[in-house]
């Protein structure tokens, strides 16, 4: 990240724009949401059997991927296993050399984002058409996600139309009309699936009993992709693994809730390795890791591999919901990209996004999986403090002080009396920054310690 | 447990705590060695100053047979993100210490009804009131109806909603600090929703929040204060 969270904050803060298209955004599908959750009387048994399925998986991954990657080569599949974003880059550009194709369609992904490979690809001649609406409309317009399952939710609609205006339907007239906007890319994109040899899609969860992968989506374009094309390939995180076919049970019941608001998703999307005459002829599977097995060593922090990109979290985020996505100058944004991002990029990459949240806990009420957001926070802001700063800062001074005169009755009593003044550890940490937007009471004429005393006699 | 906080810039909402239980008939103990939780420093990343003041508050309090805080930040920090960050850093003794505090601690509005069975303190109150939920007394605390109870058994009190109440105030420690500008923000709609609420008094059981809130209500001129939970409770108007 060129620049902390805190100024990328303050710059999306003033963006009028953007501030009104994601509060209407947000605020839609969090009233959604909470229909959808309420409906479910089962809703709280759903979270604890998903978290317990997460907490399972993880305790006995290599083993469940390996099996994975054994029912997936039955099937037909090939399985290429990469450590990092350079490896399944050059798995998926390998696939598209092998078949000699200059071009590939996506389903929408954020995995691919993470890894970068539209870029890895563009860097070896070959081009990468988002077929999702709101990441067509990012690829479109130069700009990227800003939000897990809304990408281009910072958006709205007259913006799209401008720059459909000046893309796709070049010369074609064009109103602000929902349909009309979707006829505009469906008359783009069908060319392309009719016409590209070669999809790359992401993968919500992979089943290690039966080598299934599944891809939930709005649309139907995730499914063109996935049926159309001779040759697919499917980036998966290591985290995305389900034991058996029947945890899908679960899962596809918190998902759709959890993301749209919706009992099912329009299009759920499952396959298992190759089938002569039907869907693809040839399928593989890149299981990537990523920094992904150095989160599982952090026993708190482990958790967030648990996310499924519900963005649940993201909607109700106070500070989300105000700022937007790309303030967080990652992949992951919101209260799940403040834990994720630090942990699988390193702390050293984005040191402030642990300090980007109130630890006002909406997010760990909403999340279908039960991932202590707030708790994971505060223990990642400790290991910034401990792992990634000098040994002298302002900041580390001034808190050492101040913890200091908590040490001692005495020394919190000098403190006071200097506080009261205006001056010392205490007032030093508050004062300018808290008064150049709010008052701070004048100091009382008594503390309450001494009214006590008097009190006592 | 008087915070820091309340201790020096807030006294009336300390005063006010110890008024209210004695009305209740409490014995009302003030050991004078207490300083602050620790809930600063461990949730902005100093977890070792911060455990060492928890270790503090623990050994302060140990022979207090209730701890009752005003703030329900400083009770789930001592509750239960101080437990969970000193078994991250392996002081199983800390942990065993604050696992002897936590039964025995309370927020406030958690002993009047849950320990007293008390809903109407005897307060009056007559102004109009709006309650805002801070985060860690509806998310951290699950403190649920509990203030509102009390504050409906108040005389004279008229309750008004608080428009989107469950929304955070944007204080968050020195989140307030670090990133004031989203801070604001939060604030700027939160003082939007207490002015639409119509109530003169904005009320809440964090003094924390209360200052953030408060601050931008005097800021802004608008002629609505806040006052903590507490000082409502312990009204004679
Ligand atoms: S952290 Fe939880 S709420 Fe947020 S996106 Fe992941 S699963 Fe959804």
């Amino acid at each position: 990240m060129s620049e902390g969270f805190p100024q990328a904050a303050r710059a999306a803060l003033a963006d009028t724009q953007l501030r009104r298209n994601l509060a209407g955004a947000t605020a839609t599908i969090r009233a959604r949401r909470a229909a959808a959750v309420a409906e479910c009387d089962d809703w709280q048994e759903l979270r604890d059997a998903a978290e317990a399925i997460k907490t399972r998986t993880m305790a006995r991954l290599p083993e469940l991927l390996e099996m994975l990657e054994t029912r997936v080569t039955e099937a037909g599949g090939t399985v290429h296993w990469a450590r990092d974003a350079a490896e399944a880059n050059a798995a998926v550009a390998a696939v598209a050399a092998a078949h000699g194709a200059d071009e590939v369609i996506k389903v929408k992904s954020i995995a691919t984002d993470e890894i970068g490979l539209n870029e890895a690809l563009a860097a070896r001649g070959v081009r990468a058409f988002e077929t999702d609406l709101a990441e067509l409309i990012n690829q479109l317009g130069d700009d990227w996600s800003s939000h897990i399952l809304v990408p281009a939710i910072h958006r709205n609609r007259s913006e799209i139309r401008r720059l459909f205006a000046r893309t796709i339907a070049k010369g074609r007239p064009l109103t602000d009309a929902p349909e009309e906007l979707a006829e505009a890319a469906r008359v783009y994109l069908r060319e392309r699936f009719l016409s590209v040899p070669m999809a790359v899609s992401g993968a919500n969860f992979a089943i290690a009993e039966t080598g299934a992968v599944c891809v939930v989506e709005s649309e139907g374009n995730g499914r063109m992709c996935t049926t159309l094309p001779r040759v697919l390939v499917t980036v998966m995180g290591i985290e995305k693994l389900l034991p058996r076919w029947r945890d899908l049970e679960v899962f596809l019941q918190i998902l759709p809730r959890s993301a749209t608001g919706e009992p099912m998703s329009p299009y759920t999307s499952l396959w298992t390795g190759v089938h002569p005459g039907d869907g693809p002829e040839e399928f593989h599977l890149v299981i990537l890791d990523n920094g992904r097995t150095d989160v599982l060593a952090d026993e708190l922090g482990r958790q967030a591999l648990h996310c499924i990109r519900c963005s649940a979290c993201l909607n109700v985020c106070p500070v989300y919901t105000r700022v937007g996505g790309h303030a967080y100058g990652s992949v992951y944004p919101g209260p799940i990209g403040a834990i994720l991002t630090p942990q699988l990029k390193g702390l050293h990459a984005a040191p402030t996004l642990p300090f980007a949240s109130t630890l006002c806990g909406a997010c760990l009420e909403v999340c279908p999986v039960k991932i202590d957001i707030p708790s994971v926070l505060v223990h990642l802001r400790g290991r910034v403090v401990r792992e990634t700063r000098g040994r002298v800062t302002r900041e580390g001074v001034m808190m050492a002080a101040v913890a200091k005169a908590f040490g001692s009755r005495r020394r919190y009593e000098r403190a006071q009396r200097l506080a009261r003044l205006g001056h010392g550890p205490l007032a030093d940490q508050v004062m300018g920054r808290w008064t150049a937007m709010r008052d701070l009471p004048e100091p009382p004429a008594q503390t309450f310690r001494s009214w006590w005393r008097e009190r006592q006699g | 447990m008087i915070t820091c906080l309340a201790d020096t810039l807030f006294p009336r909402a300390g005063q006010a705590t110890v008024t209210v239980l004695e009305h209740l008939g409490c014995d009302v103990v003030f050991p004078a060695e207490q300083t602050c939780c620790g809930q600063m420093h461990g949730n902005t990343g100093y977890r070792d100053d911060g455990l060492g003041l928890a270790r503090r508050a623990c050994r302060v309090f140990a022979d207090a047979e209730r701890v009752v805080c005003p703030s329900a930040s400083c009770v789930g920090w001592l509750r239960e993100t101080a437990p969970m960050l000193a078994a991250a850093a392996g002081d199983d003794a800390l942990v065993a210490e604050l696992r002897g505090l936590a039964p025995r601690m309370r927020e406030l509005t958690e002993l009047i009804i849950d320990d007293l069975g008390v809903e109407d303190v005897g307060a009056s109150f007559p102004h109009t009131v709006t309650y805002h939920p801070t985060c860690h007394s509806l998310r951290g605390l699950h403190l649920g109806e509990r203030p509102v109870r009390l504050l409906r058994a108040v005389r004279g009190l008229q309750l008004v909603p608080l428009p989107s109440a469950e929304e955070c105030c944007g204080f968050g420690g020195t989140f307030a600090l670090k990133n004031a500008d989203v801070s604001m923000a939060m604030l700027a709609d939160k003082v939007r929703c207490v002015g639409d609420s119509g109530a003169e008094v904005a009320t809440a059981v964090d003094g924390s929040c209360l200052m953030q809130i408060g601050g931008a209500l005097s800021r802004q001129r608008t002629g609505v204060r806040t006052m903590h939970l507490a000082e409502i409770l312990a009204a004679r108007e």
